[in-house]
């Protein structure tokens, strides 16, 4: 009869985990068991990779570094630029009374290559509450949004990609600011807009980037380039399709980002700063 | 485990290759098609000692499991429980079993993991979308009498009883 009892204990255990989540703890503490096992299994790619590394002849190396140099140089060059602007964005901001703030502080991480649920969209990372991940973190790579994280464990952290069924993310279009929400379909590859009407100003080729709603993704980050839009007599929704910009399937290393302050909060303290400051002046 | 039975690091060993196994990165043609390899070395273990390797040890084995694959907590515990309860009521009609009947058993055995893993996904509201989903079942029946008597060996070997 101990059979009835550990499946009791099975269900109990499954529905509290989907309904509530305050199994996170006992997940967390039973990752530490896991995480060497994950750790051994991504040793073969990590030694290979080292290997690799240290077979490279200098030749290699130094194509490599002009070629970083140039970048650098390309990257430096748009920066400069880039910092005016935000200048003077934040300038024309003060003087709208409305308040945005640009600076997010990141750390990047890198992936186990270790196999988990098949079907669903998941990755290990090796950062985890020593380095300050939290539940809900969103990660980015070099060209857009990942994902985010749901479940940390002391030592390593698990990622839920874009193209996981179960993941949404609020979205909105770059170029006439159409909001959103960018569903994963269990497909590699791709997302779906939901929830746009069958006449709205959508066209292929269009970046989509997070609108920031919803306060767990930073706003300004690309998501991905419209595929392909089908409207169908008769349905009332648009299905658009679009292509992730973050390579999600080729990274090696991520960047886990902490947005500065909910918007709610930055709009009260920067509403408080402009009190000082005239205040101050007066 | 009581202390009389010798070669408990035997059986934990042989576990943690299969949960190895488990996480080790395949490619992408061969992912869908990975054997269950923690279910298929719990099989062995309860059928050839089941007064060692019990429900209660298959449970805790689910549990970490589910930790590792990301799944919903109890997930593959529930079926990891129910296999070793199954196998330890027929343990002494499957050992004399050939080989390929065994395989069948095994089989079937890994298809009702799958179907609970299923359902509890359809509960969740990500249903399998594709029959590749079912292919771990086929792996493991297929690669199960190389596992049968590699770990008979081993056990023979080390006397773990």
């Amino acid at each position: 009869m101990r059979i009835v009892a550990f499946i009791l204990a099975s269900l109990i255990m499954m529905t509290v985990d989907h309904r509530q989540g305050h199994l996170e703890k006992v997940r967390s503490a039973l990752s530490v068991f896991v995480y060497p096992l994950q750790y051994i299994a991504n040793l073969p790619v990590t030694v290979t990779n080292w290997v690799s590394e240290a077979l490279t002849t200098r030749a290699m190396l130094m194509e490599e570094i002009a070629w970083l140099r140039d970048e650098q140089l390309t990257l430096s060059s748009k920066i400069q630029k880039y910092e005016i602007l935000q200048a003077e964005n934040e300038r024309l901001r003060k003087m709208l009374q409305s308040s945005k703030k640009f600076d997010e502080r990141v750390l990047i991480a890198e992936l186990l290559a270790v196999d988990l649920q098949p079907f669903r969209h998941q990755i290990v990372i090796n950062k985890g509450q020593r380095e300050g991940v939290y539940d809900g973190q969103p990660i980015v790579d070099a060209n857009g949004v990942m994902g985010q994280i749901v479940h940390v464990g002391p030592f390593s952290s698990t990622v839920l990609l874009l193209t996981d069924p179960t993941h949404a993310i609020p979205v909105q279009i770059n170029r006439n600011g159409l909001r959103s929400i960018a569903v994963g379909t269990g497909q590699r590859h791709i997302l779906q807009l939901e929830h746009l009407s069958n006449n709205v100003d959508i066209r292929e080729g269009d970046l989509v980037v997070s609108s920031g709603l919803g306060s767990r993704f930073p706003s300004g980050y690309p998501v991905g380039i419209v595929h392909n839009i089908s409207r169908v007599l008769g349905e009332p929704f648009v299905q658009v399709t679009i292509i992730p910009s973050a390579q999600l399937e080729k990274n090696r290393e991520v960047l886990l980002v902490w947005p500065e302050t909910s918007p709610k909060l930055s709009a009260d303290f920067e509403s408080a700063v402009d009190d000082a400051d005239t205040s101050a002046r007066l | 485990m009581s202390n009389k039975s010798t070669g408990g690091w035997i059986i934990f060993i042989s576990l943690l290759i299969a949960f190895l196994l488990t996480a080790l990165p395949l490619p992408v043609w061969a992912d869908d098609s990975r054997p269950a390899w923690v279910a298929m070395v719990l099989i062995y273990w309860c059928m050839a000692l089941p007064n060692k390797v019990g429900i209660g040890i298959a449970w805790c084995l689910g549990l970490l499991l589910d930790v590792q694959q990301g799944a919903l907590l109890g997930q593959n515990a529930l079926g990891l429980a129910l296999i070793a309860y199954f196998v330890i009521q027929i343990h002494k009609r499957f050992r004399l079993f050939p080989l390929v009947q065994q395989s069948c058993l095994v089989g079937f055995m890994i298809i009702f993991y799958l179907l609970i893993a299923s359902w509890v996904g359809g509960i969740m509201g990500i249903p399998p979308q594709t029959w590749t989903y079912w292919m771990p079942a086929i792996s493991s029946m297929v690669l199960w009498p190389w596992l049968f008597v590699i770990l008979r060996d081993i056990r023979r070997q080390y006397y773990v009883s």
